[in-house]
């Protein structure tokens, strides 16, 4: 049982998710899209990158290449998939998650690291956390800014889907802490299901101890 | 069956945050343009041929619907001319 990564034309964090698995001992190995995907997977990350130069949108053709509806397939089984960065863009363009990721609201690519409060610590991708808990993760994107429509957020937070919040060091939701401009500091979120989730940080850069610091980890031991 | 051109035309629903523009806004202000506000949208012109116009305006209506726009963010419009 191995974790897929799904890699397309442009990804670049393939190779950065299938090694922060190993670290934390979880199989992973990349797929390539158009060899489909493997019927025994146990999860299917879809890493970061610029699948098909963000032409379009970011995402919105990776989002329709045949992979996706094996992705989509094996989410409804229950299937864990984690959306990342292009993952995330590719999840919510392929109707795994809702919203939108769009242009910055500075309308420049971003790289550097964001404080993230844990809103729902009652998820795979967050059990190692505590609810209100202040993680620092890594984001490097130009369309990250979450947007969706003012009622659909409001479920989404009724229902508790919103796993991530751009915050202050001290956990305050302020909108100098919003980094990209999303919808109500929002950086990560589930799909209809709790197995599935997509956010723009990247995880996968946070969890070698031999580089720094290892916040991520707890995001990926959603696959373990 | 004969051809047409389809043009879908797709921008950002009103109250969606628009950075590009409002650069793009803030650069004529500094060419010394007094600009009230200012919209962007991308256009795309497609050939294709169908029996009829409403069969034209069907397929790049679905076309629109199914990955030239977002419905999240996206309205669109498509304009059906003979080629």
């Amino acid at each position: 049982m191995t974790v897929a990564v799904v890699r397309f034309g442009g990804s670049n964090c393939d190779r950065d998710a299938v090694r922060a698995l190993s670290e934390i001992g979880v199989d992973a190995e990349i797929v390539w899209h158009e060899d489909g995907l493997p019927a025994d997977v146990s999860g299917v990350l879809l890493p970061g990158g610029f699948s098909y130069g963000d032409y379009l949108r970011a995402g919105a053709m990776a989002a329709r290449t045949p992979i996706m509806a094996d992705v989509r397939d094996a989410a409804a089984e229950g299937v864990p998939v984690l959306g990342v960065c292009n993952g995330a863009q590719i999840g919510a363009e392929g109707g795994l998650a809702p919203g939108a990721f769009t242009t910055n609201r500075s309308a420049k690519f971003q790289c550097e690291h964001a404080h993230l409060r844990v809103e729902n610590a009652d998820t795979r991708w967050t059990a190692a956390y505590e609810a209100g808990e202040v993680i620092d993760l890594p984001i490097a994107h130009g369309e990250g800014r979450f947007e969706i429509a003012d009622d659909e957020l409001a479920a989404l937070d009724d229902e508790d889907r919103i796993l991530f919040r751009y915050c202050e060091a001290d956990g305050s939701i302020t909108d100098a802490a919003n980094v990209n401009g999303s919808k109500g500091n929002v950086a990560g979120v589930l799909g209809p299901d709790e197995h599935v989730a997509v956010m723009m940080p990247h995880p996968e850069r946070a969890s070698l101890p031999d580089i720094g610091p290892t916040d991520g980890q707890g995001v990926l031991d959603g696959f373990a | 069956m004969t051809a047409y051109t389809a043009t879908v035309t797709v921008r950002l629903k009103r109250g969606v945050l628009d950075p590009e523009a409002e650069t793009t806004r803030h650069s004529l202000e500094r060419l010394g343009f007094e600009v009230s506000d200012l919209r962007m949208a991308d256009r795309f012109e497609i050939d294709l041929d169908a029996a009829d116009e409403a069969e034209a305006r069907e397929e790049a209506e679905e076309m629109a619907e199914r990955l030239l726009a977002n419905p999240t963010i996206h309205d669109y419009t498509v304009d059906v001319a003979d080629r």
